[in-house]
């Protein structure tokens, strides 16, 4: 039985993947592009070698797991934050700050310094749309849109200001010191986070399975009336919580980035994590675990898109049309079933 | 006229050419909202209305431009109108996902056309005219009545709109499904169908906002170039409290705070530009908490029916 719905759940995303990458095949046949040799590339810059594996699949993929973990959080508590974007900016640019400030400090002491700084940072960007929200009646799904905006208008206030390389030439923060990155796999990209992030989900699963707050959260989610009235759950609290811990986590992505990838903060940094981040989370029916497969699902995808505009010519931002289809696909099956199951019930 | 006078026309013009796409993503968006379906996928039909216009206005003119900027938009919304109206999926993730798959396609067949890199594409822009009479009110008349043809479509767009709503059987059907889609469907309203033409409408003014975006503001095309501007059109309608009228003034606010850099980016250098950068989205948020409360939405607004 439980085989049975695994595969139910894993059938249509393989399905949906399946026509998201026709879908690509035969639109970059018809503008000129050699498909197969872009197909090719996508297929090797993502699992073509150990090193793509290493160094482009799974440091991608870490970002994505651990924005699609916040995102899981707040939807399940049917909070919708789509403001990953801006609390990952938030964290990157503190967890920045902080990285900088602590270079003469021992590792052990620096980098979970710089981890906790992106996570408060998140935490704090989130408490605006908890404000607006129980407070004004503004709906977090504007609110937390919005401040991707500010967020982002911060970034580029901070690399041409207060956080500007010493020469103040470039656009971008100095070099984290030493101190202040996450440990390394010697000889690739992979770096430490891999391990939060894949704690992080754990973590998060048997949270939502094994504990009451998990249980009242996702109460919440499915049915804030019948979970204030018959289960006596104070859903404006779980609401407010789960969107603080949703903009906890994606802030500590934007701190993971820049602690573990990048060393340095610029203007997009992030290539819409906030946004794929949305994807990799529902794709997973916001359970935890399965947002480690949907993450390494779409770092697979972005990971190949790189190759793909390095060896065959092809844009990198096609892949988006991949996972637009993929989701579409996935949206339209669940659809579909849900509609079975209705008429089945009436009958 | 003084300096005064001077950088207050010039503001006031900036702040109506900003608004312009503004207010007819927005004006699109109201339609679709009353309907009950809130569309972020206007930020990629506004994308794909811009590619569609600077195709045009490179094959066969301004004006081919615009046709094909509105057969962008209104394309972009059926595929959602298909997924979140026809299928009933979930309106918040479609959209994000339209948007997600427009980015894509408008980049893949930009570099397609105008080759790699994005070289710096020039292309002809609407003739600005000029409404006689109008145009020679003091200060306010240059700003309002000096502009694109697009500008003027907004203008009337929001009567029409309002019209529409407010004094046609259409509009009562179209603001019952989005009140309480199961009422109206009990008194005999095609929720589904009324719902789709609310999305295709929104599709073809945000088709039409990218072309005002392209042929009037900035004469060229660039990747994302939208930047956003979908997304806050979609607050401009929550500011706008869902009325066509409301919506134009809550659009020319929004162009007034984002031309407000222009203005303060040559005078006062102390300041960084990036915190007008901000502006608009932190006045909106202010004004939506104050206003919230007097305020209301659509009551089936984002639910799947």
């Amino acid at each position: 039985m439980r085989a049975g719905r695994w595969f139910a759940s894993v059938l249509p995303l393989g399905v949906a993947l399946g026509i998201g990458l026709i879908i690509l095949a035969a639109s970059l046949a018809a503008s000129g592009y050699d498909a197969a040799r872009a197909l090719g590339a996508l297929w090797s810059g993502a699992f073509g070698s150990t090193d793509a594996i290493l160094s482009a699949l799974l440091p991608r993929a870490i970002p994505l797991i651990i924005v699609g973990l916040a995102v899981g959080l707040a939807f399940k508590a049917g909070a919708f934050n789509i403001g990953g974007e801006g609390q990952f900016y938030a964290g990157a640019v503190a967890a920045t700050w902080v990285g900088l400030a602590l270079g003469a400090w021992p590792r052990v002491i620096a980098v979970p310094s710089v981890l906790a700084a992106g996570l408060a940072a998140g935490l704090l960007w989130a408490v605006v749309p908890v404000v607006l929200r129980l407070r004004f009646g503004v709906l977090e799904v504007i609110s937390t849109l919005l401040l991707n905006f500010v967020a982002e208008a911060m970034v580029s206030w901070m690399v041409q200001g207060p956080l500007q390389e010493a020469k103040h030439i470039y656009p971008q923060s100095d070099p984290l010191p030493l101190a202040a990155r996450l440990p390394q796999l010697a000889g690739t990209r992979l770096h430490l986070g891999l391990a939060l992030a894949v704690g992080m989900a754990v973590v998060l699963w048997l949270f939502g399975r094994r504990t009451l707050a998990g249980f009242q959260l996702r109460a919440t989610g499915a049915n804030p009336v019948a979970a204030k009235v018959m289960g006596r759950v104070n859903t404006r609290r779980v609401f407010a919580l789960a969107l603080l811990g949703s903009g906890a986590l994606a802030g500590l992505a934007g701190g993971t980035e820049v602690s573990g990838t990048t060393y340095a903060l610029f203007q997009n940094l992030s290539p819409g994590y906030g946004f794929t981040g949305i994807a990799v989370a529902l794709l997973a029916r916001l359970d935890p675990l399965g947002t480690i497969a949907t993450g390494l699902l779409f770092a697979a995808l972005e990971a190949g898109a790189s190759a793909m505009q390095r060896d065959a010519g092809v844009p990198a931002v096609a892949v988006y049309m991949v996972e637009a289809a993929v989701i579409i696909v996935v949206l339209l099956a669940d659809a579909w079933r849900r509609r079975s199951a209705l008429l089945t019930a009436g009958t | 006229m003084t300096i005064d006078t001077v950088l207050l026309a010039s503001f006031l013009a900036a702040m109506v050419r900003v608004a312009t796409p503004l207010l007819l993503a927005a004006l699109g968006e109201t339609f679709a909202q009353r309907g009950g379906v809130i569309n972020l996928g206007i930020e990629g039909a506004m994308l794909a209305g811009a590619l569609g216009a600077a195709l045009g206005a490179t094959h066969g003119g301004v004006w081919a431009g615009v046709a094909l900027s509105i057969v962008a938009g209104l394309a972009v919304a059926a595929v959602f109108a298909g997924v979140a109206v026809a299928a009933r999926a979930d309106q918040i993730i479609a959209g994000t996902a339209i948007t997600l798959g427009c980015i894509g396609l408008t980049g893949a067949v930009y570099r397609q056309a105008y080759g790699p890199g994005g070289v710096g594409l020039s292309l002809p822009t609407l003739p600005v005219v000029a409404l006689p009479v109008l145009e020679s009110i003091p200060v306010l008349g240059p700003a309002f009545f000096r502009q694109s043809v697009l500008t003027y479509a907004g203008y009337v767009a929001a009567p029409v709109l309002w019209l529409v709503l407010f004094k046609t059987a259409f509009g009562l059907r179209l603001r019952a499904a989005g009140e309480s889609a199961e009422h109206a469907k009990a008194a005999g309203v095609h929720v589904q169908r009324v719902r789709a033409a609310g999305v295709l409408v929104g599709g073809a003014l945000a088709g039409l906002a990218g072309a005002s975006l392209v042929l009037a503001q900035v004469g060229t095309f660039a990747e994302k170039m939208t930047a956003g501007r979908g997304f806050m059109a979609i607050a401009i309608v929550v500011l706008g409290a869902w009325h066509p009228g409301r919506v134009v003034g809550a659009a020319l606010f929004f162009g007034a705070a984002m031309a407000l850099q222009f203005l303060f980016q040559s005078s006062v250098s102390a300041v960084p530009y990036q915190l007008f950068l901000m502006l608009p989205y932190l006045l909106t948020l202010l004004v939506l908490a104050g206003a919230v409360g007097r305020t209301r939405a659509p009551a089936d607004l984002g639910r799947g029916h």
